[in-house]
């Protein structure tokens, strides 16, 4: 069973930082890791080919910076890590980058299935994933929270539907969209990351993908999409009253309030 | 591609097991003021297997058309049948803009037409304004919740899909009628197959009007009886930060937060949570937040209308009391 799984590398949503008055995202406030959502997605290829056998490749597309997500990749389990890499696709919205990361896909050419994560915790549109399995011309499941067969002709998976939980089986080659709940992945031991630290990561520029993508389908030209603007939004329009005497005064006032709004009482 | 050529608004209304789901009634109610701003018409398309009266809706909450798709390969969400016919009728009626529910289905077909139909889409908006040369304003939050990000589409259509219980629909109106177009589909061979469907026991928080929400402030499972009497006293449910469902205290379907639900109650009572930027991107845009905890630091309090510092175990049953005596 040969994987291919695309992480994307985000900021550390703890620590980045936001300024709220020129409306930008202070990229530099926080180190890149893994989009956590990919993390699933490697350990379930990893479990995988543990089960049976095969290839697990990890692609990412993103800036120089990100080839340290492509190396940490290397070190929970992925045997190969390929970095999309060079100006040309730069700015890129999720139809050029599910654009250049199917080129890379078939470029790639042997491989069973594609594991993405459900969503990024920045750009947080799921979209990249079901675009690459229209390009590649394959079916996809999204929201998998389960697999509960693997074989090399097909695979059966759990797709939450909100309330609903659906098993659905797929022929292969496909692709999936993994949440959360699929497993908890696995942290790399030490030997693995001085493994990973060595290991050779392989870049690749848009003239790598000449065979398979067209260069003004990349990056922000190739992009329908444009982000105007961006606003952080503050808080302020809450009420912000907050008790701290006793709790019967508090909660008689909370209650007298949210009788005021039509929330409590009256109004039902 | 000629963007002059692409004229109306076009709302895909998602159905399971034959009913429709009620964001398709927000598009339209959405659809149908943008489209008196531009004076374009408003039509729905649905796929389906013997949809019957239920199609009717789609007129009486502001459809002026309806395409319909009926087959009994259509009856569940068959995706590559789907794309590969809405994909079609996109090519062939040219909408000039394409809004579609962001539930789970709408998430996972809309990207795979907008590959199909070569055009850009937009994730899961909370607003849509009408830009300065009639094209789509499409807003939506990104980085976690934390911001708001305008997009704009240069191709057509502009695919959008939107957020559920943001827009509001018009007032059902059962003498408004419309025109139904028959459309023939045409159905490919299902690659996928569904071999078995469960429901997790009609819990649905996203419907829910008052939440009660726990996290690891509350210490063990038994205690969550406290904040099941508290939702009770508001005819409310009771939902979980994550940890709260990685312990398996709680089913998943319970949980808040951007990993979980999305939710917009009218009234958000947060007991014993911290207020993470993953638990506040899924319910920052609730009416009204009301917020217990310990510590007077706690980022919730930012984000709270009311809030009450104090012990959850004192304070959850006194505004339960509160709550009975005045209902
Ligand atoms: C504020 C903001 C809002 C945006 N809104 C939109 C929008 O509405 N529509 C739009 O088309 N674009 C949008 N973009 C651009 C979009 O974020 C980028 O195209 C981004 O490269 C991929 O989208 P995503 O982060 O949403 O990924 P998702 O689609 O959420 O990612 C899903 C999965 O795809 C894979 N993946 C995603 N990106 C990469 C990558 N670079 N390399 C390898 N694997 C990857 C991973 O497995 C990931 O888990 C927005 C960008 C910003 C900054
Ligand atoms: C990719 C990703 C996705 C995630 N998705 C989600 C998600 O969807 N939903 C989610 O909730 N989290 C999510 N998380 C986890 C999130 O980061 C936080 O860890 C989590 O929300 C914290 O839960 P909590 O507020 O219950 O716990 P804590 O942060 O530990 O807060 C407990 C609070 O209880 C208060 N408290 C303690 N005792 C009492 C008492 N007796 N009376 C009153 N107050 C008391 C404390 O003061 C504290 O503020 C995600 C994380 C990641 C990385």
């Amino acid at each position: 069973m040969d994987i291919i799984v695309p992480v994307k590398q985000v900021p550390d949503m703890e620590r980045v930082k936001f300024d709220t008055e020129a409306g930008r995202i202070d990229r530099s406030s926080a180190s890149g890791e893994i989009n956590p959502f990919d993390l699933n997605a490697l350990e379930t290829a990893v479990q995988l080919k543990e089960k049976l056998g095969g290839t697990v490749t990890t692609i990412s597309m993103g800036p120089p910076q990100a080839e340290t997500s492509v190396r940490d990749s290397l070190a929970r389990g992925a045997d190969r890590g390929i970095l999309l890499v060079g100006k040309e696709f730069a700015g890129a919205d999720t139809w050029a980058t599910s654009y250049a990361l199917a080129a890379a896909i078939q470029k790639l050419g042997k491989w069973n299935i594609i594991i993405c994560g459900e969503k990024t915790v920045d750009g947080d549109t799921g979209q990249v994933g079901p675009e690459i399995a229209e390009w590649l011309d394959i079916p996809h499941v999204a929201y998998v929270s389960e697999i509960r067969d693997a074989s090399e002709s097909g695979i059966t998976v759990v797709c939450e539907m909100e309330a609903d939980h659906y098993g659905i089986e797929s022929p292969l080659p496909t692709l999936i969209t993994v949440t959360k709940d699929i497993n908890v992945p696995r942290l790399p031991s030490f030997a693995d990351k001085m493994k990973a630290r060595k290991a050779e990561i392989e870049q690749w520029g848009a003239s790598d993908l000449s065979e398979f993508a067209d260069p003004t389908n990349l990056g922000l030209k190739g992009s329908p999409t444009r982000l105007n603007k961006v606003v952080i939004p503050s808080e302020e329009g809450r009420k912000g009253e907050v008790f701290r005497g006793s709790p019967e005064d508090a909660t008689k006032k909370i209650a007298d309030a949210l009788q005021a709004l039509g929330v409590l009482g009256s109004a039902k | 591609m000629n963007n002059e050529e692409y004229k109306g608004l076009m709302v895909f209304a998602e159905q399971r097991e034959g009913k429709i789901h009620p964001v398709a009634y927000e598009l339209l109610g959405k659809g149908t003021e943008i489209a008196q701003k531009l004076n374009i018409e408003v039509s729905a398309v649905v796929l389906g297997s013997d949809l019957g009266d239920e199609i009717n809706e789609l007129f009486y909450y502001g459809a002026e058309k309806v395409y319909s798709y009926n087959h009994p390969v259509l009856a569940d969400f068959d995706l590559l049948n789907y794309k590969h016919n809405v994909a079609r009728l996109i090519n062939e009626v040219k909408p000039e803009t394409l809004l579609i529910g962001a539930t789970h289905l709408g998430r996972s077909l809309a990207p795979r037409i907008a590959a199909a139909v070569n055009t850009g889409l937009t994730a899961d908006c909370t607003a849509l304004e009408v830009g300065d040369e009639g094209n789509l304003v499409q807003i939506r939050p990104a980085f976690s919740g934390n911001i708001l990000a305008h997009i704009r589409t240069t191709t057509r259509p502009q695919m959008a899909t939107v957020r559920y219980k943001v827009m509001q629909k018009l007032p059902r109106d059962p003498s408004r009628k419309g025109e139904i177009i028959e459309k023939e589909p045409e159905i490919i061979e299902s690659v996928l197959k569904i071999v078995s469907k469960e429901s997790s026991g009609g819990v649905n928080i996203a419907e829910a009007d008052v939440i009660v929400c726990g996290g690891r402030g509350v210490k063990s499972s038994t205690d969550f009886e406290l904040l099941q009497d508290l939702a009770d006293a508001f005819g409310g449910i009771v939902g979980c930060t994550r940890p709260i469902v990685d312990d398996g205290w709680m089913g998943k379907e319970h949980q808040v937060g951007f990993s979980g639900n999305t939710v917009k109650p009218k009234l958000y009572i947060a007991v014993g949570l911290s207020g993470s930027p993953q638990h506040l991107a899924g319910m920052r845009d609730s009416d009204v937040i009301v917020a217990i905890n310990a510590d007077p630091s706690a980022p919730i309090f930012k984000l709270a209308d009311y809030g009450v510092v104090g012990d959850l175990y004192e304070v959850v049953p006194k505004l339960a009391a509160e709550a009975r005596q005045r209902s």
